[in-house]
């Protein structure tokens, strides 16, 4: 409770937790307010935003309601960021866990790996695992998680490193605990709250990385994703700039939310940290 | 001297580095659907079975994969990346064309984010929980929630239609003939945009750690001797707590220089310039996979150089960390 009220004193959280809200609420509520597919033909081409009041935001180059694509975008980048931050914040704990509390050659090599991630831009990582696996919204949210997991990783090896030899660990060895159940049942939940609040941070880089590919024409053409709404706009930019523009807002301010809500835990689960 | 052994120790412990990206590319890439030949093939029209035989052992596709993966291996020690079969010409030819263009753009938007990311932070911390730090904060954090290519064509939009200002795209005026400064001045003119795109989110990045790392020598001892001594704010801030609070801004470069290739992906895809992202862009497209393979080699190796740099300019900075104190 302590932490819901540290959360609520920050006026940043508050308009982070708002607005991220607004986004889950568009999610849920697209089905129900625009029943059929945001993908069809709606009506003519190129209608601007608030000239007619069957599409409030306008069409696109083929005709198609930006109102329902921007809906139904914010259920494909809260899949994305949602899916994609647990695979990845899963393989970083288990690779972060393993490494940080045997130490050793096992820290070895997986550090070597982490840092082979690392040396790697994961954009390109992300491109070649688009050629090799295809650009399927499957495909596409499992190869964002899989180049985002070593900064995960390596935060929840430091919290190991700076645990693993507490009190409490030793008490548990002592009384002859396996060492699965020392690691996930003992350390790991003392070692999981940063690493919660840095999901906040892989959430939004996710929703960015697939925006970026869906711009390149990468992603799945086959959902109505907002970076394809951009990448489609790009054709028309010099007059109907509109149809770029008006999804961008919405990736903007899906980032905004999540960071202002990863900031406002961090803050209110760390109040000594309070302000930087 | 020790720095450059220090430094030297963290360049050789980074070549298993590489090997083990370039290993575990090539793996992954002998999974994709189709390969080099496949993508001649449908650029010529099609052609008989017999060809593409002829071809795959011509490129060495036929030898099994492990094989093939010490051929490429062996090749990469003597510099020989490959032959590009799309563009027709050597890998390294076609990767050093695109290059420079690549290069400058990270050095302007590296510069310009940490420039300004400086500026802003000091101007931030001195200011803390005031007006100049609300803004620059709130600015921070929109900034680092902008995608990067929508900021691009917004800009285009805003500053080369609207406007007319700035050039769209490209890395210099084709029509032309301008040499000398002229020529340097128009290079400059198209990369004032893509340095801006490229360099936003780091912009945000690097001010909100300066800010914080500024706040944290703030209340150092050293810098209480230093006010205590009677010296002016000025000159606290510029000798003393700026030299220390680089360090962290430091660190960051050599973490970030990825992700700035990463981006530049994108960024040189929006404006059209003939740069490294571009190419690593088309080479996925065209399923040019040893195009492909050399710039993930290029790339590690340019990732790597940043940071051994990083470590030279650290140990400027910081002198205890050679000595080992």
């Amino acid at each position: 409770m302590e932490v819901v009220r540290a959360y609520f004193r920050s006026p940043a959280a508050i308009v982070g937790l708002f607005l991220l809200l607004v986004v889950i609420a568009m999610a849920a509520s697209a089905g129900w307010l625009f029943p059929r597919d945001p993908l069809a033909l709606a009506g003519r081409p190129l209608v601007w935003p608030f000239t007619n009041p069957r599409f409030p935001l306008g069409t696109d180059n083929s005709g198609r309601d930006i109102a329902a694509q921007i809906f139904y975008g914010a259920r494909i980048s809260l899949l994305i960021g949602g899916v994609a931050t647990v695979i990845a914040v899963f393989i970083g704990i288990v690779i972060g866990a393993v490494s940080g509390y045997y130490g050793g050659w096992v820290d070895n090599v997986l550090m070597r790996i982490t840092e082979a991630f690392q040396t790697l831009p994961n954009f390109l990582l992300l491109l070649v695992l688009i050629a090799v696996f295809g650009s399927n919204i499957n495909t596409v949210i499992i190869a964002i998680g899989i180049v985002s997991w070593p900064a995960p990783a390596r935060l929840t090896r430091a919290e190991f490193l700076s645990l693993r030899n507490r009190e409490f660990v030793q008490a548990g060895r002592t009384l002859g605990l396996k060492d699965l159940k020392l690691i996930f049942g003992e350390i790991l939940p003392n070692a999981l709250p940063p690493v919660i609040v840095y999901a906040s941070v892989v959430m939004a880089v996710s929703i960015l990385l697939e925006s970026a590919l869906a711009f390149l024409r990468l992603s799945d053409p086959n959902v109505a994703s907002w970076g394809n709404l951009i990448g489609l706009g790009r054709d028309v930019l010099r007059v109907q700039w509109y149809v770029s523009a008006i999804p961008g807002i919405a990736i903007l301010l899906t980032v905004l939310a999540v960071s202002l809500v990863g900031q406002g835990l961090n803050d209110a689960l760390n109040p000594r940290l309070k302000g930087r | 001297m020790r720095v450059l052994s220090l430094a030297g120790r963290r360049l050789a412990a980074s070549i298993p580095t590489l090997i083990l990206i370039l290993v575990g590319v090539f793996l992954l890439l002998q999974f994709a659907p189709g390969d080099t030949v496949d993508a001649m093939m449908a650029q010529m029209g099609g052609g008989d079975a017999r060809t593409a035989e002829d071809l795959r052992r011509f490129y060495g596709l036929d030898l099994s994969v492990s094989a093939q993966l010490g051929n490429y291996l062996w090749r990469l020690v003597r510099f020989d990346l490959g032959f590009s079969a799309i563009y027709g010409k050597p890998v390294a030819t076609v990767i050093a064309e695109r290059l420079p263009a690549t290069i400058l753009l990270m050095t302007a938007s590296l510069s310009f984010a940490f420039f300004f990311g400086i500026i802003l932070g000091v101007i931030a911390a001195r200011g803390v929980n005031r007006w100049p730090d609300t803004l620059i904060s709130t600015v921070g954090l929109i900034f680092y929630a902008t995608p990067s290519f929508w900021f691009g064509l917004m800009a285009i939009v805003v500053f080369s239609i609207y406007l007319q200002w700035l050039p769209a795209g490209g890395l210099s005026d084709i029509t032309s003939t301008a040499t000398g400064i002229w020529r340097v001045l128009d290079t400059a003119r198209h990369l004032v945009l893509p340095t801006l795109t490229l360099g936003l989110i780091f912009l945000a990045i690097y001010l909100r750690i300066m800010r914080a790392s500024m706040l944290e020598v703030l209340n150092l001892d050293f810098v209480r001797t230093a006010r205590a001594k009677g010296l002016d704010e000025t000159r606290i801030i510029t000798r003393h707590v700026l030299r220390n609070a680089l360090l962290p801004m430091v660190t960051l470069i050599g973490l970030q220089a990825g992700t700035m290739l990463g981006g530049s992906v994108v960024v040189e895809s929006v404006f059209s310039l003939p740069g490294l992202g571009r190419l690593a862009y088309e080479s996925v497209v065209q399923r040019d996979l040893n195009t492909l393979l050399g710039i993930i080699f290029v790339s590690a190796l340019l990732v790597i150089t940043v940071n051994f740099i990083v470590d030279l300019v650290y140990a400027r900075l910081d002198p205890r960390i050679t000595t080992g104190v």
